[in-house]
């Protein structure tokens, strides 16, 4: 099947700094997709791009097979955009807001009432936008995009500047929207919200993307390093572990080992030597390397930075 | 083209509605001008001297009004950067509607404004006012609400020049409010020094007072020709200049 968003080789510079440079990528239908990197990375660029508000300087896109830029009325009839940072008239009602945009779709909108209700709205109906909370607005700001009942809905920097409880409440959101078979396109930040959410994600730096693949596809590659800590009384484990095939480093301090080594089956051999040789544990973890760990080893810097 | 025009328009009245500092300065301070000098100027000068029954029969009525276009277009000057600065324009063009659509949601809003505060001028007038104004009203509203449409376009140009809200009021004062002294309405442009002489004939504002004073007569619209081509004329210019500098964000 053909993918739902197609970009290829594009090309975006404001005056001398170049934004995005040979950003290539697909979506395909029913995936919820991430665009990771940091800020100014050049992700709303790429998506703002995609979603018809601006024209690349080279490069082709095309989105259910429309040309963004010069079909922007006919796919912005069938897209959900929520932009970052947008904000509505200061007083404008959360049922006008969604009147508004509910006429102005060619195509049968989903009942607004049911959609304020889904999103937890329905008491802040009459209230205006200026005395919403974050979540709120955002929350809000979901139901715009989601009242065309679109075919790809578009979330940009989503949960940026939300409380950790709000944030949870907009992934379980995000991930309803996965389910009931919509596109998802997101950019973010955030590796854990892009691990939590996404089917897909593309790295970018710079303007340009590094890699593209499942979260756990990506920790595999550029990742493999499997780290397990446990404490045992047991003399003789040191030995063992060091024995251990793929373990390339013990450190031990006290009773508290610290076992590194490469690939999935680490963590399986530690067991099963610890079940040979009846150690007795009193703790045992794993640390697994995360996006977080891929970024940092791609890009050289932590995304924080 | 014109999907949501018309809800998107009842909202912004509401909108504007629900800020009443925003609403009272632009509806209640031209009607207090004009009640208030009319008074003064009323009880100070004799009835019978020419200059103050010109003044309070004509010059303030049209002065009063002009004020009333003028804050019209402020206030369109301020909204539409602080819509820009919030993301609320980028926001409503990520929509099916067209740009041209929310702009002109915007000037017919002014526009309403503009005759709803006249109306309101008129009927504190009839109970206040020192002196019985026997003016052709809807022609003056018309020609009011003709002036307002040209003047918008400056402001959509000041909007798209000015690059932040905090400044868009201030700037669009200085801009505008020069203009009034300048266009004749309190000194005949005849007889002002040769050099602002040239300036006033480029102030629109002088081409809206010519043609605001002279339907307040009763003259004809066709002695007004040549004001009504200035401020089309006024209007084409700006409006095409904005459309070239316009910044939706």
């Amino acid at each position: 099947m053909r993918p739902v968003i197609q970009v290829s080789g594009v090309r975006k510079t404001y005056g001398r700094t170049v934004a995005v440079d040979e950003v290539s990528f697909e979506v395909n239908n029913g995936e919820i997709f991430g665009l990771i990197g940091p800020n100014g990375a050049g992700k709303t660029t790429t998506m703002e791009c995609v979603e018809g508000l601006r024209i690349p300087d080279r490069g082709a896109i095309s989105v259910l097979g429309l040309d963004p830029f010069r079909n922007v009325y006919k796919l912005q009839d069938r897209i959900g955009v929520q932009l970052q940072q947008a904000q509505l008239q200061k007083r404008i009602k959360v049922w006008e807001a969604v009147d508004l945009w509910a006429s102005l779709y060619k195509k049968n909108t989903i009942d607004g009432e049911r959609l304020l209700e889904q999103l937890g709205l329905t008491d802040k109906r009459n209230a205006w936008f200026m005395t919403l909370s974050g979540g709120q607005k955002q929350r809000l700001f979901i139901a715009l995009a989601l009242i065309n009942d679109p075919e790809v809905v578009f979330l940009d920097e989503l949960t940026t500047g939300l409380d950790p409880q709000s944030r949870r409440a907009i992934w379980d959101l995000v991930r309803g929207i996965g389910e009931r078979g919509k596109t998802v396109f997101l950019t973010t930040h955030l590796m854990e919200e892009a691990e939590r959410l996404c089917d897909r994600v593309a790295i970018i730096e710079h303007g340009r993307i590094v890699d593209i693949d499942t979260p756990g596809s990506l920790v595999n590659r550029h990742c493999p390093e499997r780290t397990v800590v446990l404490s045992t009384d047991d003399r003789t484990a040191a030995e063992r572990f060091r024995a251990i095939p793929r373990v390339e480093e013990v450190v031990c301090s006290s009773s508290q080992f610290t076992i590194r080594g490469r690939g999935d089956d680490l963590v399986t051999e530690v067991i099963r030597c610890l079940s040979e040789n009846r150690i007795r544990v009193t703790d045992f973890r794993t640390i697994l390397p995360n996006l977080e760990d891929v970024f940092l080893k791609l890009t050289g810097h932590s995304i924080r930075d | 083209m014109l999907r949501g025009l018309w809800k998107l328009t009842w909202i912004e009245i509401k909108i504007f509605l629900r800020e009443p500092l925003g609403a009272f300065g632009t509806i209640g301070i031209p009607v207090l001008v004009f009640l208030v000098l009319g008074r003064v100027a009323g009880g100070s000068l004799a009835p019978s001297s020419r200059g103050a029954s010109s003044f309070i029969g004509v010059g303030l009525p049209v002065f009063a009004s002009v004020l009333i276009s003028v804050n019209a277009v402020l206030s369109l000057v301020t909204i539409i950067s602080i819509y820009r600065e919030g993301g609320i324009l980028k926001r409503l063009r990520a929509t099916p509607l067209r740009p041209q659509t929310i702009l002109t949601a915007h000037v017919i809003v002014k526009l309403l404004l503009t005759a709803a505060t006249l109306a309101l001028m008129v009927l504190a007038g009839k109970r206040y006012y020192p002196v019985g104004v026997h003016a052709p009203l809807f022609s003056f509203t018309l020609a009011l609400l003709i002036s307002t449409w040209s003047i918008l376009s400056i402001g959509f140009l000041i909007a798209s020049i000015v690059p932040t809200a905090r400044f868009a009021q201030p700037v669009g004062a200085i801009v505008l409010y020069p203009m009034i002294a300048l266009s004749g309405l309190f000194v005949p442009v005849e007889s002002l020094p040769p050099a602002l002489h040239a300036v006033a004939r480029v102030v629109p504002l002088t081409y809206t007072v010519s043609l605001l004073e002279g339907i307040w007569r009763g003259d004809r619209w066709s002695a007004h020709l040549a004001d009504l081509a200035a401020l089309s004329a006024v209007f084409v210019v700006c409006t095409a200049l904005s459309a070239k500098v316009f910044r939706w964000e």
